[in-house]
């Protein structure tokens, strides 16, 4: 048994591990970044569209702040967020933006002037101020109110990507390529590490740290069609799960985006409708305005795809021989548009589709997008659960998004999320975690747990076949857990996936060949996969009501009185089939924005009792204000700052609140 | 040439296989036949023939929708993303092959990203700026367009392809490549980096460097991004010629 030591082990080199690392080096720590695949090859370059910030830079952006941005992102999780957490996140999102600017990131830039757009299906001229020439630009997003969409064409995430990787290897951030953690090494209090498996050569290696921080991402491979990297399995969410310690948080919180191509599944940017592009069914028409006259086609991603879905069901789709599906239109926003703000949608639908959409239209279907569930963290990032364990970005319920994310909210939480728990993981080396002691015998423990379970795949032969079971699954949660759920189909997901959990005790291999061995891989994810599978299922089964992009037909209203609360799940034993539930309150006596109606979808939700004598509350706390500024009203409301890094507290500067003083 | 496409085609992919890891391993051709599906990439179809016939078979794929850079293989001889390679587009003979150039995994699986790294540490590719940015502050302004011509360069997803397809790359084992180049290039466009041209003379003045370049533009007939490699290739050969020139005049 190999032993490595590092100071903080991070999971996952995409945004949010690469921006996580960078942090806990700065503050003067040995970090060692562990990747499935070369770091730029992460799943974070898929983010087309952008990343939200309230600059306030551009004309349709005047008025933006944090209060706005805080008050779209909770209710696009309708309500289902930590809204102190989403206050950290907003008050920290333009300085993250700042931040790539400075390193690198060739964000698209507000030209002054008059510019022709295209605004609810028609062309229109905005004017752009002479004071915001060559600051950073935005597009509008969905669910937003207003433009906050800051972008680089729609490669957004590619640059950021490249922009933050070729960073981490200017401040020589050691990051070990082709390589994933197998099992946390841990005592049930406090984890040390990880046991972590060479993807070219097979070794088996450990990895002691005084802090590990999981960022690997999401779990969308859980499904048959999804936008998702072949890679985005949730399997760093699956080893903390498998410590029956850790508890995951709103698994059943699975976003589905509703512009996926057909049949191939490749994401086009929401950017095409917030840069005007419209949906249209078999018959042309354009058919978001009937049933969302607020914000039509930029509704928030649950409740765009829910109207989708309803609108084929009422016969409205274009029937094909790859199933059926709805057309996106951004013919009308003309080619140089699409040339250079759209250009890698162009390129996937000429390569995928072989159309050309400056003519014709782009065949969608809403298909499964981005995982809000994960490891629980506080506020920090920090497992409540077990010391020294840490999560970030996709992998973690941190819980930004609640029951539903607002595009540009993700990949924005990627570099946020990094910049702040990489700062409390620094504090926790300096602290608490400094006086690990770590018991090798421990460490050997895990790396034998883990070695055994290898040993026994690569020696069976005759068994289940772990294609299948992946096959299997994939179509149960397709078919079963998707847009549409309901009691008794869920119930009849759970137990075929229960099923699936008991076949994967027994896989077998068809060969044994040295190094990499793809075959083994499969085998050892697809049991970690069913268990998240489970975890998904059997929190969707259990919620009876309808939250975000969790939508029940048996419970279609959203029930504050009974499930203002976080689903946690955890696999008490690795004999289980099924996770223990336990749910965590979300306080409406300290939320800063009650809950109510999100100002778009359903306005039937079930009230808690709580709700008005807050909402009196906080209406009495803003008429007593009257000279108060909006920074002393929010402290009042709900204070967050002392949650933030003492680097990161200071507010944001814009043209419409310019600081005094010379920069 | 382009065949049209003829669901339930049969197909034959001919892959050099060889597993560095496995000492019995030697490198051969192995063939693979399928029935072509509507739509069939070669994702789909390695996916295939991993599912159906060989579970051991090696290849790299992240994003599958041509982003990513991770599946760069010779297709018929030549360098291409294989994600996005549709099969209608083939003959029913395929053939497939590591990428040259770079380290083998095994099978179609080459280490681009380790090749990548290296280059990226020897350039240096990233902004080098003196001060640490205010965070706070409204950021510094940027010319829109010169924005855009940044991104133009920036869209490179260091795949390999333009490597695989580069005939000095094959004869200097040192040689930068049309990514490396294009790296100075945009670098060298951004006004937030304080390097001036004769620091890029000291990475890239060299038969290693730009001067290696022989002008073949393989590179960019095989770019699946389309990148103006040539373009870039020419104007940075002057510039690094012209900081040659200055370099030299001034140690006279």
């Amino acid at each position: 048994m190999k032993i490595l030591w590092t100071e903080a082990l991070v999971i996952g080199g995409g945004l949010a591990g690469l921006r996580t690392a960078l942090g806990v080096a700065r503050r003067g720590h040995a970090v060692t970044v562990l990747s499935l695949v070369p770091p730029k090859r992460s799943h974070s370059a898929a983010a087309q569209g952008g990343m939200q910030a309230s600059l306030g830079n551009t004309a349709r952006g005047a008025g933006d702040n944090e209060d706005v941005h805080f008050e779209d992102t909770v209710r696009g999780s309708d309500w289902g967020a930590d809204q102190q957490v989403v206050r950290m996140f907003v008050h920290t999102a333009p300085k993250a933006v700042r931040e790539l600017a400075a390193w690198g990131v060739p964000w698209n830039r507000v030209r002054a002037g008059t510019h022709e757009v295209v605004i609810n299906g028609a062309r229109t001229t905005i004017e752009e101020p002479a004071a915001a020439q060559g600051l950073i630009a935005a597009r509008d997003f969905g669910g937003t109110k207003k433009w906050r969409t800051a972008f680089v064409s729609d490669g957004t995430g590619h640059s950021m990507l490249y922009t933050v990787g070729d960073r981490a290897m200017a401040e020589g951030i050691e990051v070990v390529e082709r390589v994933e953690a197998l099992a946390l090494i841990h005592d049930g209090h406090r984890c040390h590490g990880a046991i972590v498996r060479d993807l070219v050569t097979g070794e088996l290696v450990a990895h002691v740290a005084v802090a590990t921080c999981i960022a690997s991402g999401g779990y969308g491979r859980l499904y048959q069609v999804t936008t998702n990297a072949v890679n985005s399995q949730g399997i760093g969410a699956a080893v903390a799960l498998d410590t029956g310690v850790v508890a995951l948080g709103n698994m059943e919180a699975v976003q589905f985006h509703p512009t996926a191509i057909v049949p191939a599944g490749i994401l086009v940017t929401e950017g095409c409708r917030g840069d005007g592009g419209l949906l249209r069914d078999v018959d042309g028409y354009r058919f978001m305005p009937d049933y969302e006259p607020e914000k039509k086609e930029l509704a928030s991603r649950d409740v765009v795809s829910r109207r989708m879905e309803e609108h084929m069901r009422r016969g409205k789709s274009v029937k094909t021989r790859h199933g059926h599906h709805l057309w996106l239109d951004i013919t009308l926003l003309g080619p140089e548009h699409i040339r250079k703000r759209l250009r890698e949608v162009y390129e996937i639908c000429q390569s995928f589709l072989g159309i050309d959409p400056r003519k014709e239209w782009i065949p969608v279907r809403p298909a499964q997008h981005y995982s809000m569930g994960g490891i629980r963290t506080d506020s920090s990032g920090h497992s409540p659960h077990l010391r020294g364990l840490f999560a970030c970005g996709e992998a973690a319920c941190w819980d930004l998004h609640g029951f539903n994310r607002l595009g540009g909210n993700s990949v924005a939480e990627t570099v946020v999320a990094g910049m702040i728990v990489g700062e409390s993981i620094a504090d926790w080396c300096e602290g608490e975690g400094a006086d690990a002691s770590v018991p090798v015998g421990l460490v050997r423990e895990h790396w034998e747990v883990v070695q055994a379970e290898l040993a026994g795949l690569l020696g069976r032969t005759r068994g289940e076949s772990a294609t299948q079971l992946m096959g299997q699954m994939q179509r149960v949660m397709a078919d079963h857990v998707c847009v549409f759920r309901s009691g008794p189909v869920l119930q009849l997901a759970l137990d075929e996936l229960q099923d699936l959990v008991r076949r994967s005790a027994n896989l077998a291999l068809r060969r044994s060949s040295p190094g990499a061995n793809p075959e083994l891989v499969d085998a050892y994810r697809v049991r970690r996969m069913l268990r998240l599978a489970v975890c998904v299922v059997a929190g969707a089964l259990a919620r009876t009501e309808s939250r975000g992009a969790h939508f029940r037909e048996d419970f279609p209203r959203r029930d504050d009185s009974a499930w203002l609360k976080r689903t946690l799940a955890f696999w008490r034993s690795p004999d289980d089939t099924l996770p223990t539930l336990e749910y965590e309150v979300l306080d409406v006596a300290r939320m800063e924005l009650p809950p109510g109606w999100r100002g778009y979808g359903n306005k039937d939700h079930i009230e808690h009792p709580d709700t008005a004598r807050r909402a009196a509350e906080v209406a009495a706390i803003r008429d007593g204000a009257v000279a108060g500024d909006r920074h002393e009203i929010q402290e009042r409301l709900m204070p967050y700052r002392q949650l933030l890094p003492p680097s990161l507290r200071g507010r944001n500067e814009r043209l419409e609140e310019r600081f005094r003083g010379p920069s | 040439m382009s065949v049209e496409a003829l669901p339930g085609r049969r197909l034959r992919l001919h892959v050099l296989r060889h597993n560095p890891q496995d000492p019995a391993s030697v490198p051969h051709r192995e063939t693979f036949e399928l029935t072509e599906s509507d739509g069939m990439t070669l994702f789909v179809a390695l996916n295939e023939v991993r599912a159906a016939f060989d579970p051991s078979l090696q290849f790299d794929f992240v994003c599958r929708a041509g982003i990513c850079g991770s599946c760069g293989m010779l297709i018929d001889g030549r360098p291409g993303l294989a994600c996005r390679t549709l099969t209608k587009d083939l003959g029913p003979d395929i053939t497939l092959a590591p990428l040259p150039v770079f380290e083998l995994i095994g099978d179609l699986s080459v280490n681009t990203g380790k090749w990548m790294r290296g280059l990226a540490e020897r350039l240096e590719t990233w902004v080098h700026a003196a001060e640490a940015v205010d965070r706070d502050r409204i950021e510094s302004a940027m010319d829109p367009d010169l924005a855009e011509q940044i991104y133009e360069l920036d869209r490179c997803i260091e795949c390999g392809c333009c490597v695989a397809g580069c005939g000095t790359a094959r004869m200097r084992p040192d040689f930068v490549g049309a990514v490396g180049v294009n790296k100075v290039a945009r670098f060298r466009l951004d006004p937030r980096d304080q390097r001036t041209d004769a620091d890029h003379y000291l990475r890239v003045g060299t038969d290693d460097g730009v001067f290696g370049c022989m002008t073949l533009v393989g590179c960019e007939d095989v770019c699946p991004k389309g990148l103006p490699l040539a373009a870039q290739l020419a104007f940075i050969r002057r510039k690094m010629a012209m900081a040659g020139l200055r370099a030299a005049s001034s140690t006279a």
